[in-house]
């Protein structure tokens, strides 16, 4: 039975011997709490002059003279526009689509604004436009109002006058010495490419070096060896019937990202039918937490299953050099591949060129119709090659003059001193910037440029996909974007959204208005593509093979470097949003850090401990990479981390342009040598220990048994429900009766047929952990960040988390079967140490369950939480007094109290202490003062508006028109709500579904969110 | 103590009085405002038409443009059968573009003068009201009278004349009250000598116990008035802090003397005409400026009936070249320079931040008038805060008012269900759910 299974929290619960279980099952902190040490003094306390009495009245005339001081009320003016433009009304948002597209997230979305400042995004669902981390994108409105822009033009570290720099500018380019290099992100902009054409046809000595700080080289280069386009193929995982990856994160950044939305329209059952995924891999990434089967293999490992996996598809083969078990994991991926034939997939994510195109005759051996070749992405257009051969010149001294856009190289290259060295050498350096980041820091001119919100832009995803860009705010500060000067310094006066327009004059014609609307549209390119000179690699798949083969020398370990679905590249680094959202897998925020496996660990004598607060420590080490050293790297172990690897990820470390507070983890682009992921470096142990700020690891589970549920898909369909979805059950007159039935219910029920009533569904096989309904609720609801000390203590604010829960794969069976033969109080015990080796992993999101019978409620002294008849638990921050009886008395722990005043104070030096910051604020929802409760709401602001609309028209409201941030943010459609009293509606066919659950149901708490329960595809034919 | 009642009476007499001397000011004033500004009917150049037809075509037709003694979007009109024949003013009412487009001299000059506005053709006047309007027009400029109107402000000192007589009856009557004291005392000093030389003795007071210490001395007393004192206390305690935060009454001095009563009451505008947004947002909104000057490119002065005793003509055209001011609109030239200064208003009505309310739920859904909770605005001539805006009167309105369903399909299926429920046909606001905590709240 799918319940008894043994889940786990964190590493430690599984050491038979550890104090720390030992004592958290007996007591609720592992160390005694120092209580005396936070009283003070003893003897300082009694020879203190100041008696309880006296600090009584202290208070008490303190508390007189404030209130009779705060009896005056402030002035407060009203200033209206003076010519008020036409579609600004206030108090009423606009939407406006407009295009991400930053050179590492490309996104079509819709952007909400009010009063003319955009304060939230949202998904575009017009057009299937996404190649991007979803949190990162819903984030990305907070990246506009950060205080360290670069607010005007500047040249040597003085501001200036636009007008001065383009004459600066203009006379150094009219003499340059050499030749004009522009180094830019991917813009994948057609207009673009032609402006830079045309600025290369009046210098005439341009050179155009495109540089993806995560280089999709080897991808590029094998599809263009094989395909003659230089692009990303593009797939559709929705119609996959059984997906094998070797080490590809498909889930989060691998290949522009943004393929888990079909991905989950795959592993939703559908018939009684899902996909099957398996997943090779050393790191334990979100893709292969969502895997059915889950092989470890550390780097060097994946390219032999690769060259195996390809002799078997592709070569025919019938042996391979692999061993005994893994082999055999290979060779049923292999069966089921060739099975499912045209639905199948075979991606990876090994950083060669050579791998890439394996995969490839993989794909076209099985005839797969995932992999669209014909219609591929052209998001990433980076050269590694050229970005190294301009090092290279630069150091020469044959450049004269670089142009710097989109990207930071002093930061971001693996030989970012190289490129230090030779940007010294050139005579103009000028840097387009939104920050003033290492590259900035070095270049002599500085242009200003405004963020995407601000800007024009298109973009083209496809051959035949495209969006546009368009500014949803005036400039904050006096910026001007790249394309624009461009424009001024080949001597055209047309602005670059006139330029955009005439572009697409013969494509959209009169459609520009509509194109414009919608953000998206299917046509042709109207520019032809820029050359950029360099000659394709050559590739053949006999080579190929051995190159995989040979194996690769040097280091004790092999380390494999990712970027977190928070962080991504770290362009954001300064944005305190993703900064604290937790990453999925670790539950670690505000940090990166060596993963590691416990046989590693225990190797290198290296530990994570719990300190008496709950909190994690743990060790460090040194990464040595040829003479490249990364010191003091803190150590997490990783269950379910391949032995003999190790992960980091990149993006962090970022030290300039970034508040003192965020400049945290380390930088890990160093050790990206050749812009390869996979290198074999040499670790030793670093002394010292890391404090972690980790959010889910504070208790045990205390072996309550129906929070996950999960189960295999042959029990889900041959199965009775009852089986795998048991209704716990309660006695009522010494019979069992399911703890649903009214017999259990010693509660009047409130009346919830009139009316709205609302439900939220989380499906847990469509939930991908991506966290884009954790930033999305974070916009939508004010939800302050309280930074990592903060974190530490357990205070985090969120409304809404994503629980990762780990359970050892091969005891699924097993476990009832122990259980049932001991004794009841021993199981806990007595159960076998479940391997954490490999782990299985399940995610569920968490936020208030809005309990028709909520204990929270009922232990209020002041009313403050009460329930609304729609069904949601409502929570009145100008009621509560703070006693967090609530918090205590709730089961789910989705309670947050105010510990301090998160905005407006210096101790929170985030974005809701500046007034640039606080523009993201959403007007509809209070922001809470210190002392009082705060949680999901079910965002009751966005369902009373729906309802207001719907009363102001005079009509119905349809179903799906009720949404919350959440669910509208989860492209993915793991997250659904709506009106469970309009009978027509999805969300009344999720709730009676087979799969539907409630969290502890058998507390009889009758939660309007419903889970649904979780399968796994075991199936080996 | 005689002497109180004397000052209480003389001073409860002294506000009669002002009153009624205020009373006065005012009719004065209105009697003053009949005969000052516009063309008087009485003077003579009558021979044209009927000037009073005349002038109510002129203010419904031509006053958008024209005004008799000075430019506005057209020219003047006073002395305008002077400078054309009758022939050609009759032609060009009728249909000005058609002699622009003839080339006529002088219509083209105007047409030029005027930056190329082109007066719009009126067709459907006749030729005996064409003459009734020039006969209007035509009458001479009435000569401000020379008594001056008193200004703002100044209004209330003038209450003092009429109290005069008043005074001095008080001036009697005290005089006669101290009299009377003194014939009293001389009397009983009287009286006591004829005692004293006859030989009868006062019986002296016995001297008892002064009245505190007997109040002291009895517990029940003191028992009942300490309660008494506490009670009161408490109920002036709870008065005050209750009031803690509750601005009803607030009428802050604005930096544009805007009246709701000229432009609400007297003209009748619609509310929503300016606060449109309270009919989709939240925010009722205060207009942007561009909205007065819809009205105000044309309206650069008040008309003289408009004043009041405590506001001049003067003073509020001062109020409107404020706003002229801060849209950057120079009046003569007809322009707007660009130069823009938006106007910092007080904000009267001010919800917690806690508090959510939605204009639009309230006056188009509900369509509850605004001065169900903005009280008279049409009287105000100076807004403040009529509603206490505290929760208790937010939930008394729910309890008590019955939600507008009739023709709303949102509430078809839901009036269905709750009546039947409830047992009415007729639905509170309370009834919806409408007080619940975070319908408000969140």
């Amino acid at each position: 039975m799918s319940s008894n299974k043994k889940y786990w929290k964190s590493v430690e619960e599984l050491n038979e011997e550890s104090s720390v279980v030992e004592t958290l099952k007996q007591k609720e902190f592992t160390e005694e709490i120092p209580v005396n040490e936070f009283l003070g003094d003893k003897s300082s306390l009694k020879s203190s002059k100041t008696s309880r009495r006296d600090f009584l009245k202290y208070v008490g005339f303190s508390t007189a003279a404030a209130s009779l001081a705060a009896c005056e009320g402030p002035v407060i003016n009203s200033i209206p526009y003076v010519v008020q433009p036409e579609r600004i009304v206030p108090g009423v948002a606009n939407y406006y689509a407009s295009t991400i597209a930053d050179g590492f997230d490309f996104a079509s979305v819709l952007v909400k604004t009010r009063e003319g400042r955009p304060i939230k995004i949202e998904n575009n669902k017009l057009g299937d436009v996404r190649a991007a981390g979803g949190a990162r994108v819903h984030a990305s409105v907070l990246s506009m109002y950060d205080v360290n822009r670069v607010k005007r033009p500047m040249i040597d570290g003085r501001n200036v006058a636009w007008e001065e720099f383009d004459k600066e500018v203009g006379s150094e380019l009219e003499n340059v010495n050499g030749d004009v290099v522009l180094l830019t992100q991917t813009f994948a902009s057609p207009s673009t490419s032609k402006l830079i054409n045309e600025f290369s046809g009046k210098l005439g000595n341009v050179r155009h070096v495109v540089y993806d700080t995560i280089s999709e080289d080897p991808a590029l280069d094998a599809f263009e060896s094989k395909y003659g386009k230089r692009a990303l193929p593009d797939y559709d995982f929705a119609k996959a019937e059984t997906i094998v990856s070797v080490g590809a994160d498909f889930l989060a950044d691998w290949q522009g990202g943004g393929h888990d939305i079909g991905y989950a329209e795959s592993r939703i059952p559908k018939d009684g039918k899902i996909s099957r995924h398996v997943q090779f891999e050393s790191n334990l990434t979100i893709t292969g937490a969502k895997a059915d089967k889950r092989v470890l293999a550390k780097p060097s490992d994946q390219k032999k299953i690769l060259v195996a996996l390809h002799g078997y598809l592709v070569g025919r083969n019938s042996t391979s050099d692999l061993s005994g078990k893994i082999d055999d994991a290979v060779v049923k991926a292999a069966s089921q591949l060739r099975k499912a034939g045209s639905n199948g997939i075979f991606v990876t994510g090994i950083p060669e060129a050579d791998a890439q195109l394996l995969a490839l005759e993989i794909n076209e051996a099985i005839g797969s119709k995932i992999l669209n070749s014909d219609n591929p992405r052209l998001i990433r257009k980076g050269n590694a090659r050229e970005v190294q051969q301009l090092v290279k010149d630069m150091n020469s001294g044959s450049v004269g003059a670089v142009l710097i856009a989109g990207v930071n190289p002093a930061y971001s290259l693996p030989n970012a001193s190289e490129f230090v060295e030779g940007l010294k050498n050139v005579d103009l350096s000028l840097s387009f910037a939104l920050k003033h980041d290492e590259t900035a820091k070095l270049c002599k001119y500085v242009a200003a440029i405004p963020h995407y919100l601000e800007s024009w832009g298109d973009v083209q995803f496809t051959p035949s996909k495209f969006s546009l860009t368009q500014p949803t705010i005036r400039p904050l500060f006096d910026t001007r974007q790249l394309q624009d000067c461009l424009l001024r310094w080949s001597g055209n006066n047309t602005s670059y959204k006139d330029y955009l327009k005439e572009t697409w004059s013969g494509q959209l014609g009169k459609g520009w208005s509509k194109a414009l609307h919608d953000g998206v549209f299917e046509s042709t390119s109207p520019v032809s593509e820029e050359t950029t000179g360099a000659s394709a690699v050559s590739l053949d798949s006999g080579s190929a093979r051995r190159n995989l083969s040979k194996e690769t020398e040097g280091g004790n370990i092999e380390l494999s470097l990712y970027t977190k679905v928070s962080m991504g590249d770290g362009q954001q680094f300064n944005n305190p949003w993703l900064q604290e959202m937790p990453d999925p897998i670790t539950r670690t925020t505000w940090d990166n850090y060596v993963t590691m496996s416990r046989v590693d660990a225990e190797k290198l004598d290296i530990e994570n401990y719990t300190v008496s607060n709950g909190a994690l420590n743990g060790g460090y080490v040194n990464i040595k990479l040829g003479d490249v050293s990364v010191n003091n790297v803190p150590v997490i172990i990783q269950p379910g981390q391949a032995a003999g690897s190790i992960g980091l990820a990149l993006g962090y470390g970022k030290k300039e342009a970034v508040q003192e507070e965020m400049r945290v983890g380390v930088n890990a682009f160093p050790l990206y040598k050749d812009f390869k992921t996979f290198q074999n470096v040499s670790i030793e142990k670093a002394s010292g220990s890391h404090e972690f700020a980790c959010v889910q690891l504070q208790s045990t589970m205390a072996a309550r048994d129906d929070i996950i549920k999960e189960t295999t898909l042959e029990e889900y369909r041959n199965e009775p429900k009852e089986h795998w979805n048991h209704m716990p059950e309660v006695e009522y007159n010494h019979e069992e009766v399911p703890v649903s039935s009214d017999k259990a219910d010693i509660w009047n029920a409130f009346d919830r047929d009139i009316g709205h009533h609302f439900n939220l569904s989380i499906d847990l096989n469509a939930c991908t952990a991506c966290g884009a309904c954790v930033i999305a609720c974070h916009s939508e609801n004010n939800v302050p960040v309280v930074g990592k000390d903060e974190v530490r203590k357990f205070r985090d604010m969120h409304w809404l988390r994503i629980d990762r829960y780990y359970s050892s794969g091969d005891t699924f069976k097993e476990d009832p079967k122990t259980l049932e033969e001991l004794p009841a109080f021993d199981t806990y015990d007595v159960i076998e140490n479940p391997q954490d080796e490999n782990p299985e992993v399940a995610f569920q999101p968490v936020m208030c369950q809005h309990c028709n019978h909520a204990p929270c409620e009922t232990v209020c002294p002041v009313a403050a939480t009460s329930h609304g008849r729609q069904g949601q638990n409502q929570m009145i921050y100008n009621r509560c007094v703070g006693t967090r009886y609530c918090a205590n008395n709730c089961p789910y722990k989705v309670r947050r109290f105010n510990w301090f005043n998160y905005a407006e104070n210096e101790e929170f030096d985030y974005n809701m202490n500046n007034d640039l910051g606080r523009m993201v604020i959403n007007p509809d929802v209070t922001v809470r003062s210190r002392g009082v409760m705060e949680k999901c709401s079910m965002c009751i602001q966005m369902t009373q508006k729906t309802i207001l609309d719907a009363k102001r028209e005079g009509r119905e409201v349809e179903d799906g028109e009720f949404q919350t941030a959440c669910s509208a943010a989860c492209d993915k459609g793991a997250i659904k709500f709506g009106d469970i009293n309009n009978k027509d509606a999805e969300i009344v066919k999720l709730k009676e579904d087979d799969r539907s659950y409630h969290l502890l149901e058998s507390l009889g708490t009758q939660p309007n969110v419903v889970y649904q329960v979780l399968i796994k595809n075991t199936s080996e034919a | 103590m005689l002497l109180s009642v004397a000052f209480f009476i003389s001073f409860s007499l002294s506000i009669f009085a002002q009153d009624e001397a205020s009373a006065d000011a005012s009719g004065d004033q209105q009697e003053q405002a009949e005969d000052s500004g516009e063309p008087s009917d009485d003077a003579g150049a009558s021979d044209l038409g009927d000037p009073d037809n005349g002038k109510s075509i002129f203010n419904s037709q031509c006053a958008a443009c024209h005004k008799p003694y000075s430019d506005g979007i057209g020219p003047a009109l006073n002395g305008v059968t002077v400078r054309h024949n009758m022939e050609w003013i009759h032609a060009w009412i009728k249909n000005s573009s058609a002699l622009i487009a003839e080339g006529d001299p002088d219509a083209v000059a105007i047409y030029e003068e005027y930056n190329k506005t082109a007066m719009p053709p009126f067709p459907g006047l006749s030729d005996s009201d064409i003459n009734d309007i020039l006969a209007y027009v035509e009458q001479p400029k009435p000569e401000p009278k020379t008594v001056e109107t008193a200004g703002g402000g100044e209004a209330g000192a003038s209450g003092s004349g009429g109290g005069v007589s008043v005074n001095v009856i008080l001036g009697i009557l005290v005089f006669v009250l101290v009299m009377l004291l003194a014939v009293l005392f001389l009397v009983n000093k009287t009286l006591r000598n004829f005692a004293e030389a006859s030989g009868v003795t006062v019986p002296e007071k016995t001297k008892g116990k002064p009245i505190w210490k007997a109040f002291v001395e009895n517990q029940f007393l003191l028992l009942v008035t300490s309660v008494v004192i506490l009670l009161g206390v408490g109920y002036f305690a709870y008065g005050f802090l209750m009031q803690v935060g509750v601005d009803q009454g607030y009428q802050p001095i604005q930096p544009i003397h805007y009246s709701h009563r000229i432009h609400a009451g007297d003209n009748e505008i619609d509310c929503k005409y300016c606060h449109s947004s309270a009919r989709t947002s939240k925010h009722s909104g205060i207009p942007s400026l561009n909205v007065c000057m819809n009205c105000h490119e044309t309206i650069s002065e008040v008309s003289p009936e408009t004043a009041t005793e405590e506001y001049s003509k003067e003073f509020y055209d001062g109020e409107i070249a404020k706003l002229y001011d801060a849209v950057g609109w120079e009046p003569s030239e007809r322009t707007y320079s660009g130069e823009e200064k938006p106007v910092k208003w007080v904000r009267i009505h001010n919800l917690p931040d806690f508090a959510y309310f939605n204009h639009s739920q309230h006056v188009s859904v509900a369509g509850v008038s605004c001065q169900h909770c903005h009280g008279p605005i049409q009287e105000m001539e100076v807004v403040y805060q009529d509603a206490p805006l505290t929760m208790g009167w937010c939930i008394n309105c729910h309890r008590e008012t019955n939600v507008k369903m009739q023709g709303n399909e949102y509430y078809e299926k839901i009036h269905e269900e709750l009546s039947k429920k409830y047992g009415v046909e007729e639905l509170t606001v309370a009834q919806m759910g409408g007080l619940e905590c975070a319908k408000c709240h969140y």
